[in-house]
């Protein structure tokens, strides 16, 4: 007589915990772009192999993730969320891992050396924009606490502050990239031109993971809002 | 001659107890796990203490509350006015239906269909009544009213859930001190649980086990039974080890903590609500059919025998025992992602609801009533993630359910006719 139950297939599995998750094995992945310009800069091979793979590592244990959250994912499901949001805040934290993944495969593929005089403030700019994504991360960690809540009172106020904070990171990931592409545009006569562009695309690929996780924060804000 | 009569007389006691104790049995094994459900499955209790909590109240409620709606399912539905003088026909007809509810309740559970025992057994009088006696032979009046109270009871539970959700965020979740707040609050609510069903016990039952409380007392007696249950509940909070580094990885740990507690409460109002409302499903119908065989007449004024609760309170217990805890283990390992505060909301609501509908004589769904709670405390932005398509298969059940058990339940009336005529 005992078969199957109906009152245990009444909640559904709660995309959160997935989605947190999800960004924490991003970011697993893609705080080792730093390790990747420092071997850049340290003309260390060896340290740049290891960290690409660390990269991809990250990326293909998210996208495992990826996978799950949206076979659970299914659309007659109430949830405090919008869907969409959930899907959104998924897809902008995938392309960060996929973003990093590319920056990786560009760096090796094409064996990239910095410009001396970019060498520091690459640097900078890159933990600037992996600070982004960890700040990403803090504010998807709120989320249980979010419906925990209710999404209302003194919780809101708290991920909202965080919101702020991700946006002046990212704000001055912007202000780092423009100065990093003035002194490349000042250096661009003395250097291989086909470097020169692939050095731009490496400054724009590096901004877009500081991008999306702003995004990620953004869709957040909406979630927010409803 | 007479011998002979004698010799159907105990034939139709014996099946109608057989039937009867089979459906409580039935119930026991099945439904209670439903009304358990958010206990087990925001795991405030093990399952050995949902067990031991829904064996206690579901007993209880049964038998101390569970009168008004036996008398509904016995003598309410049908019009007795309408059997022309044969006590025979209300015999085979309530036998019939007892048959009706517990085959297709056999055939839900083991498709996994959501299917209500109450649905059943309204179903199944109101077929053999209508179809087998004549269509005058039901209180159509009545059936409204009960049909009525299948679409209310979920609402006014999720309104009932929405409104207490609301109230622990506001006092509780978000404040400064949480914790401190759950400690002073929680009591508060578990008066309420209290209040409310002592009130409606009190109110009507209670004489059958020869407990008379005189008019107006029974609000001393319900506040001071809340009070009780509020103190009690102060007692537990106060000895709850408090966990500060689960604190740190989930900021309202610890307020679970506190509202896991409450729930052993509202865990054991449930099991009473659901023992007052759901045993008649079983004895109702049993009541019908032995008090008319040992008088030989449709005497609509006998009174309800108080041994037979007893019996359904017991059934329910047994089947409890030998299968319940298994459906309750599968229920509770599957749900995850309910916090207790949610629980404790849907709950309280679900509770105060059922308990409601046993007062008025009611014949209610028990799961429908707790899912529309549930939604109630989703609505509120509550709760992760509700699959809105098993809402559906559950409220539309009774569309099914209603003519299934009316099917079988004529085929059964003519086949018992036919046996014993």
């Amino acid at each position: 007589m005992v078969a199957k139950n109906y009152m245990s297939g009444l909640f559904g599995r709660s995309p959160i915990t997935p989605l947190q998750e999800h960004m924490y094995r991003v970011f697993k992945g893609i705080k080792h772009l730093i390790p990747l310009i420092e071997g850049m800069i340290e003309n260390d091979n060896e340290k740049i192999i290891t960290a690409q793979n660390k990269i991809t590592k990250g990326e293909h244990d998210a996208d495992v993730m990826k996978k799950e959250l949206r076979t659970h994912l299914p659309k007659g499901l109430f949830m405090p969320v919008d869907r969409r949001d959930v899907l959104d805040v998924l897809l902008r934290q995938d392309m960060i891992a996929n973003q990093a993944k590319d920056i990786a495969a560009l760096i090796v593929g094409r064996n990239m050396r910095l410009p001396e005089e970019m060498n520091v403030p690459f640097l900078a700019f890159t933990s600037r924009c992996v600070d982004t994504v960890k700040q990403a991360l803090q504010t998807i960690n709120e989320l249980d606490e979010l419906v925990e809540t209710g999404f209302r009172g003194l919780e809101v106020d708290r991920v909202e502050e965080m919101l702020s904070e991700l946006g002046s990171i990212e704000s001055e990931t912007d202000t780092m990239q423009e100065d990093l592409r003035n002194t490349l545009f000042k250096l661009e006569k003395s250097l291989e031109p086909v470097d020169v562009i692939f050095t731009y695309r490496l400054i724009e690929w590096v901004g877009n993971v500081a991008d999306n996780a702003e995004r990620v924060g953004s869709r957040l804000s909406l979630m927010l809002a409803r | 001659m007479m011998e002979f009569l004698s010799d159907t007389t105990m034939v139709y006691i014996t099946l109608a107890a057989v039937f009867g104790i089979f459906m409580a049995w039935g119930i026991g094994a099945n439904d209670v796990a439903n009304a358990m459900a958010t206990s087990v499955g925001s795991k405030a209790i093990t399952i050995k203490q949902a067990i031991i909590l829904a064996a206690i109240f579901e007993f209880a409620g049964a038998y101390l509350a569970g009168g008004q709606v036996t008398k509904t399912i016995r003598k309410g539905i049908v019009d007795l006015d309408a059997f022309g003088g044969n006590p025979d026909l209300l015999i085979w007809g309530m036998l019939a239906s007892l048959l009706a509810a517990g085959t297709w309740l056999l055939i839900a559970s083991v498709k996994g269909w959501p299917v209500s025992t109450t649905h059943s057994i309204v179903g199944a009088v109101i077929g053999f009544a209508a179809v087998g006696v004549s269509v005058d032979a039901v209180s159509w009046g009545k059936v409204g009213t009960i049909v009525m109270s299948w679409i209310v009871s979920p609402i006014l539970a999720g309104t009932i859930a929405f409104a207490v959700f609301t109230s622990i965020q506001k006092l509780v979740i978000n404040t400064d001190n949480p914790l401190n707040n759950a400690k002073k609050y929680g009591p508060f609510y578990l008066f309420l649980v209290g209040f409310v069903l002592a009130l409606v016990t009190i109110k009507k039952g209670l004489k059958h086990i020869g407990i008379n409380i005189p008019e107006g007392m029974e609000f001393v007696y319900a506040i001071g039974l809340g009070i009780l249950v509020a103190i009690l509940g102060a007692i537990l909070i106060r000895r709850i080890a408090f966990d500060k580094k689960a604190e740190k990885r989930f900021h309202y740990a610890n307020v679970e903590k506190i509202f896991a507690v409450l729930m052993i409460f509202t865990a054991s109002a449930m099991a009473f609500a659901h023992g007052s409302n759901d045993v008649a499903n079983a004895v109702g119908p049993m009541a019908a059919v032995i008090s008319v065989a040992e008088s030989g007449e449709l005497a609509s004024k006998s009174s309800l025998p108080p041994w037979v609760l007893l019996v359904g309170g017991i059934g329910i217990v047994i089947g409890l025992a030998t299968l319940g805890y298994k459906v309750m283990a599968t229920v509770g390992k599957n749900i995850t992602e309910l916090t207790p505060t949610r629980g404790f909301s849907a709950e309280i609501a679900a509770a105060s609801t059922v308990v409601l509908a046993s007062y008025t004589g009611l014949p209610v769904s028990t799961t429908q009533t707790l899912v529309g709670a549930i939604l109630g405390v989703g609505l509120a932005r509550g709760i992760a993630a509700i699959d809105l398509r098993v809402v559906g298969n559950i409220f539309m059940s009774w569309v099914i359910t209603l003519p299934a058990g009316a099917i079988l339940s004529v085929a059964f009336f003519y086949l018992l006719k036919g046996v014993f005529s």
